[in-house]
C-alpha cells in the first residue's frame, strides 16, 4: 500500500497524478471518506458536493490519460472558505443571512483554481462574515484544532487551516483581513500566506474590510503555497484594487536553493519581547533566529514605534467598512428575511432581519463602524485611525529600508481553548496584535509552523515583506525548512488507520 | 404679492439630476438603454450581490468633463468617491456611490436669458422681446450611481411593492446651484438652458418623461421687516421631472410660505427643516419628512474605487468637446448671421441638429435670412407634423440650398419653391431641377416674354397710358393674360419686361 495521500504535499500528490501512480477519482474517494470519518469532530467542512469532485476528477484522470499537458493543479482537491462566492453550492459567510445563499457566480480565486485543474473540494467554516479569532461566531458551530479538539483552529479562516491540518485537503483557500489566515495557520501548524493587498483579486471575496481584505492560501508546505498562489496571482479588472504588476515564478522562487547568505532579518524586539507572549513561543522563535543566523542570515534588530496602536487602528478601519458593506444584507433582495410579526413595516423588517440574522460580534461591529463613522465623530475615530495606518505603514518602509524580511510571532500564545475567550472580545481582539499589521501596511506576511509547543500545540513564525516581495518571503521561509528538515504531519487521531 | 404688508425675496437653488449618455452604467458593464423589462438589465455588481466589486466607466468621467467645463466649473485634479449610506429598497448596497468632499467639478455657472424686466412674482411680461442675460452661480457637480425604481401595485389591494433595478448604476451628474434663482420661471429657464446644454453636449438625452433631468428645489423666503432681513425656513421639495411641475411647484410652495409665515412667525431656525414632494396630480407640496438635524449619512471614502487623477489632456480634450453651446450658436444666430433673437431661440430650442442643418444650408450657399423663413415655417412644421427629428427631414441641407437659390435667382417664385419642396419631400431622390420640371415649370427664354409683353401691351393700350401717367403699378394687369397665355412666364419678369417696353416706346 502506498504511503497514504495525504502525508504527502500537494506538489508530491501532483507528481503521483502526472505519473499515473495515482488516479484523481482514487484521491478523492480516499479524501472523501477521510471527510466522512473526520470531519464531525473538527467541523472543518460546512459543505462540500462529492458529485461534482468525481466527476471532475474522471475529467481530469481521462486529459492525463491522453498525455496532454495538463495545468499544475489538475486533479487536486482544495477547500475554499466559505466568504469566497463559489456557483457550487451555498456561499454562506458562516452567517444565518446568507445561510442558504447561492451566488450566481465563482470569485476570481474560485475560478483561477478550476482552471488550474483543481476541484473545488468543500467549502469551509469560518466566523461569522470572518469577524473572530476562533470561528465560534459560525452559524455552523466553532471548528476544532485537529491538534486538540478542545482547543480552537483559529480563525476566521478556521476552517480552511483545520481541513489542511487534518488532512482532509492538501490546500485550501482562506481571507485574511486582520490576521485571518496566519493565525489559523499558526494554531493548527500549517503554512498559511497572506499576500500583498491587490496581488489577488477580490472579486467575489464577500467584504468584510474592503481596504484590508486579501484572499491566501494554506497548505503543508511553503513550496505548495508558492504553487497555489501562482495559479491565483495576478491582475483582474474587475476589482480596481488589484495590481497590474506581472506575476513572478513563485515555484522557481521556493524551489532555488542558493542560500540566505547575507539575507537581512529584521527581528522586531517588541514583539519577541512583549510581556504577554507566551514563553514557548519565545523560545521557539529564537530557536528561529539561531537557525537563521547559522544560515548566514544577518539579524538586524527593528523597532515598530507605531504598531502598539495597530489594534486600535484596526478596530476602526474595519468596522467602519464593514458597517457599509454589510449593509445590503437587508432582506430585500436576497439573504434571510425575518419572518417576525412585528416586521410590518419597511424598516421594522430591515432592523429584525438584521437583530436576526446577524450574530452579536457581527452587529457589535457593524454599531463601532456606525457610531465611528457618525457626524461629529468621522474625525476623531475614522480619520484619526487612517492617519495611524499611514505612521504604521511607514513604520515598515522605514524597516524594509534596512532588511529583507521581518520575523515576529503570529499570535501571542498557541491556540486556546474553545470557550476562553469568546465571551471577552477585547481579548480576542488583542490575538490580531501581531498580524493586523500587515493588513493595514497591504503587505504579504506568511506563517510557518516552527518547533511545537507546550503539549505538543503548533507554533508559528510570521515572516513579512515588501509589497509584491512575496517570491522573496516564500524562499527565506523555504530556506528555514530546509534546514531544519522541517516535515509535515498530521495529527495522529487523523493519520490513515490503513497506513 | 404688493397686496401684504410685508414685501418678500424668493430665493430658490435647485439640484438637478442629469442622467449621461454613456451605454453602460457607472460602475458595470450592464445597459443603461430606458423601458426594457424590469430587472434585465442587472449584475451582480448592479445588484448589490455579495462579494461584486465596482470598476468605473471612464465615459461617465469624460462626459461629467465636457459638461463641468461648459458650466464653467473648476475641474478637479484629483476626485474620489464616496459612500453614503442609508437603507431604501431600492438602494441595493446599502449606500450610493457618489461624490462627498471632491466633487469632479467645483464653481461655476449658467448665464440664462429672462425678461428684463422680469419680476420676482413671475409676471408674464413679454412684450420687450430682447432678454438680458442673468448668472447663476454654481456650488458644485459630483458623479454618482442613481437607485432603482420601486412600484408599488396599488390594485393588488395589499401592500405588494416591486423593485426594478435596471436604473440601479445609471451614472448621474448631479449639478448644484447657489439659491440665485429669484422666482419660478427662472427656476424653469434655468433649468430648460441646463438641459439644452447637455443635450447640445451629447451629455445627456435631455428626454423628461425617462427622467434623464430630476430636479429638487431648495426654497425659502426673504421677508424685510423694519429694515431687517427675516429668512423663513428652507424647504426641500423632491420629484419634479418636468418644467411645468418645477414651475408649479415653486410658485404652489412660496404661496404656502409666505402664508405660513404670516401666520406662524417662524423664521429659518425657529422651524425644523422640511422636505416635501410634489404631487402632480393634486398640484400641492406634501410633507414627506421633518428633521432638527440633517440626515446623517456617514460618508466615507468607498474603499473599493481608487481615487481619479484628472489629467491635461482630459481637461484639454473636455474643453474642446464643450465649445458648441446653445450660447455659442445663439452667438453666431444672431450676431453673423443676423436673425432675430426670437427665431434664432426658436431655431436654438430645436436643437443642435437642427441648426448645424441651417448652417450647412448657409454654406451650400443660400441666404441666412432665407433659410431661417423657410425653416421656421415648413420644415419645422413638417417636422411636427411628421413627429421626426430633422435627421429624418427627407430634403439635404445642399438640395435646400439649390431650391431657395433658384429663387433668389428667379428660376421660380416663392409658390412654385413651396410646390417643388413638396416633391423633394415626397421623392428625395428627385434633384431641384428635376422636382420644378416636374411642375411643368420651364424656364421661359427672355425674348419669348419680350414677344409676348409686346403683344399684350398692343391689346392694352390703356395700360401704357397709365403708366406713362406715372402709374406703374398698371402693369400688374397684364401678368393675369400673360399668365394666360404661358404659365410658366415669371410674373416679376413680365412686369419689368412690360416697363422697360413702355419705357422705349417714349
Amino acid at each position: 500500500m502506498n504511503k497514504t495521500p495525504m502525508t504527502l504535499t500537494l506538489t508530491a500528490l501532483g507528481q503521483q497524478l502526472r505519473s499515473g501512480a495515482l488516479s484523481s477519482r482514487r484521491l478523492i474517494e480516499s479524501q472523501l471518506d477521510r471527510v466522512q470519518r473526520s470531519n464531525a469532530s473538527i467541523n472543518a467542512i460546512v459543505s462540500i458536493d462529492s458529485d461534482r469532485a468525481l466527476a471532475q476528477a474522471d475529467y481530469w484522470d481521462r486529459q492525463i490519460a491522453t498525455g496532454q499537458s495538463i495545468p499544475a493543479l489538475a486533479g487536486i482537491p482544495i477547500s475554499v472558505k466559505d466568504n469566497l462566492c463559489s456557483k457550487v453550492g451555498v456561499t454562506s459567510c458562516g452567517s444565518r443571512m446568507l445561510r442558504d445563499f447561492r451566488s450566481p457566480y465563482d470569485a476570481h480565486v474560485v475560478e483561477r483554481l478550476e482552471s488550474s485543474g483543481a476541484i473545488l473540494f468543500g467549502k469551509t467554516n469560518l466566523d461569522e462574515f470572518t469577524m473572530g479569532g476562533s470561528t465560534e461566531t459560525s452559524v455552523f458551530g466553532p471548528s476544532r484544532n485537529p491538534w486538540d479538539l478542545q482547543r480552537t483552529c483559529g480563525g476566521s479562516s478556521g476552517g480552511s487551516a483545520a481541513s489542511v491540518a487534518a488532512g482532509l485537503v492538501p490546500a485550501s483557500l482562506g481571507t485574511d483581513t486582520g490576521g485571518s489566515i496566519r493565525q489559523p495557520a499558526a494554531f493548527c501548524g500549517v503554512c498559511g500566506l497572506k499576500p500583498t493587498y491587490g496581488r489577488v483579486s477580490r472579486w467575489g471575496l464577500i467584504s468584510y474590510a474592503s481596504s484590508l481584505d486579501t484572499a491566501g492560501v494554506f497548505a503543508q508546505s511553503v513550496e505548495d503555497i508558492a504553487l497555489v498562489l501562482q495559479a491565483i496571482a495576478g491582475h483582474d479588472p474587475r476589482d480596481s484594487t488589484s495590481l497590474p504588476h506581472d506575476v513572478p515564478d513563485y515555484l522557481a522562487a521556493v524551489r532555488q536553493d542558493h542560500g540566505i547568505q547575507g539575507t537581512r532579518i529584521g527581528v522586531i524586539r517588541d514583539q519577541i519581547e512583549s510581556p504577554g507572549l507566551d514563553p514557548q513561543v519565545r523560545s521557539s522563535l529564537l530557536e528561529a533566529v539561531e537557525a537563521y543566523r547559522r544560515l548566514g542570515a544577518q539579524i538586524v534588530d527593528v523597532q515598530m514605534p507605531h504598531s502598539k496602536y495597530s489594534i486600535a487602528t484596526y478596530y476602526i478601519i474595519a468596522p467602519c467598512e464593514a458597517s457599509s458593506n454589510l449593509a445590503r444584507y437587508d432582506g430585500v433582495h436576497y439573504g434571510f428575511r425575518s419572518a417576525a410579526k412585528t416586521a410590518s413595516t419597511l424598516d421594522r423588517m430591515i432592523e429584525q432581519t438584521r437583530s436576526e440574522g446577524f450574530g452579536p460580534e457581527v452587529q457589535r461591529r457593524i454599531l463601532l463602524g456606525t457610531y465611528a463613522l457618525s457626524a461629529g465623530y468621522y474625525d476623531a475615530y475614522y480619520l484619526q485611525a487612517l492617519k495611524v495606518r499611514r505612521l504604521i505603514r511607514q513604520d515598515y518602509d522605514d524597516a524594509f529600508a534596512n532588511v529583507d524580511v521581518l520575523l515576529g510571532p503570529t499570535t501571542p500564545q498557541p491556540a486556546f481553548r474553545l470557550g476562553e475567550k469568546i465571551n471577552d472580545p477585547i481579548q480576542l481582539y488583542l490575538q490580531d496584535l501581531f498580524t493586523v499589521g500587515a493588513n493595514l501596511a497591504g503587505i504579504p506576511a506568511l506563517s510557518i509552523p516552527i518547533a511545537p509547543g507546550p503539549e505538543g500545540l503548533p507554533i508559528g513564525m510570521q515572516l513579512q515583506a515588501p509589497v509584491l516581495a512575496e517570491a522573496k518571503l516564500l524562499s527565506i521561509a523555504a530556506a528555514y525548512h530546509r534546514a531544519t528538515e522541517y516535515q509535515p504531519k498530521l495529527p495522529a487521531a487523523f493519520e490513515d488507520p490503513t497506513s | 404679492m404688493n397686496d401684504t404688508a410685508t414685501d418678500y425675496r424668493v430665493v430658490i437653488g435647485l439640484e438637478v439630476h442629469v442622467q449621461l449618455k454613456t451605454q453602460t452604467k457607472l460602475f458595470c458593464r450592464c445597459s443603461t438603454r430606458f423601458g426594457q423589462p424590469p430587472n434585465t438589465q442587472v449584475c451582480p455588481v448592479c445588484l448589490g450581490l455579495p462579494g461584486a466589486l465596482p470598476v468605473l466607466n471612464a465615459h461617465a468621467i469624460e462626459l461629467a468633463c465636457r459638461a463641468g467645463a461648459a458650466l464653467n466649473c473648476e475641474l478637479a485634479d484629483m476626485t474620489k468617491w464616496d459612500r453614503k449610506n442609508y437603507f431604501y429598497p431600492d438602494l441595493p448596497k446599502g449606500y450610493q456611490t457618489s461624490q462627498y468632499d471632491l466633487p469632479i467639478c467645483a464653481g461655476g455657472y449658467v448665464d440664462i436669458p429672462i425678461a428684463p424686466s422680469a419680476h420676482p412674482s413671475g409676471s408674464e411680461n413679454s412684450e420687450s422681446s430682447e432678454k438680458v442675460v442673468k448668472r447663476i452661480r454654481l456650488v458644485r457637480a459630483h458623479l454618482e450611481e442613481d437607485a432603482g425604481k420601486s412600484m408599488h401595485d396599488e390594485h393588488s389591494g395589499r401592500a405588494d411593492s416591486k423593485i426594478d433595478l435596471n436604473r440601479a448604476g445609471t451614472p448621474l451628474l448631479e449639478i448644484v446651484s447657489e439659491p440665485d434663482l429669484s422666482c419660478a420661471e427662472e427656476a424653469k429657464t434655468y433649468l430648460s438652458e441646463l438641459r439644452l446644454l447637455m443635450v447640445y453636449l451629447g451629455v445627456s438625452d435631455g428626454n423628461m418623461q425617462e427622467g434623464s433631468l430630476r430636479a429638487d428645489a431648495n426654497v425659502n423666503l426673504h421677508f424685510v421687516q423694519d429694515g431687517k432681513t427675516i429668512a423663513t425656513p428652507i424647504v426641500e421639495v423632491k420629484n419634479l421631472n418636468s418644467f411645468r411641475s418645477v414651475e408649479r411647484a415653486i410658485d404652489f410652495e412660496v404661496a404656502r410660505q409666505a402664508s405660513e409665515f404670516l401666520r406662524t412667525g417662524l423664521a429659518k431656525g425657529q422651524a425644523p427643516k422640511q422636505t416635501r414632494g410634489w404631487n402632480d396630480a393634486l398640484g400641492q407640496t406634501e410633507l414627506q419628512r421633518e428633521k432638527e438635524e440633517e440626515a446623517d449619512y456617514r460618508y466615507f471614502p468607498c474603499p473599493d474605487l481608487v481615487p481619479v487623477r484628472l489629467t491635461a489632456l482630459q481637461k484639454q480634450t473636455a474643453s474642446e468637446q464643450s465649445a458648441a453651446t446653445p450660447s455659442h450658436y445663439r452667438d453666431l444666430l444672431i450676431h453673423e448671421h443676423e436673425l432675430k433673437s426670437n427665431d434664432a431661440e426658436i431655431l436654438i430650442q430645436q436643437g443642435k441638429s437642427v441648426v448645424e442643418y441651417f448652417l450647412q444650408c448657409i454654406r451650400a450657399g443660400a441666404s441666412a435670412k432665407r433659410v431661417a423663413v423657410w425653416m421656421l415655417q415648413d420644415v419645422l412644421r413638417t417636422l411636427n407634423d411628421r413627429s421626426i427629428g430633422i435627421e429624418l427631414y427627407p430634403v439635404t441641407p445642399t438640395r435646400m440650398a439649390e431650391l431657395l437659390t433658384a429663387i433668389e435667382q428667379g428660376k421660380v417664385d416663392t409658390s412654385q419653391a413651396k410646390q417643388a419642396l413638396a416633391k423633394l419631400i415626397d421623392g428625395p431622390n428627385l434633384s431641384v431641377d428635376a422636382a420644378i420640371e416636374s411642375l411643368g415649370i420651364v424656364r421661359v427664354d427672355a425674348s419669348e416674354i419680350e414677344s409676348l409683353c409686346k403683344e399684350l401691351l398692343a391689346e392694352n393700350a390703356d395700360v401704357i397710358d397709365k403708366v406713362r401717367a406715372g402709374n406703374t403699378k398698371a402693369v400688374a394687369a397684364l401678368v393675369g393674360q400673360a399668365k394666360k397665355r404661358n404659365r410658366n412666364a415669371d410674373p416679376r419678369l413680365v412686369q419689368e419686361t412690360c416697363l422697360k417696353l413702355i419705357e422705349q416706346m417714349q
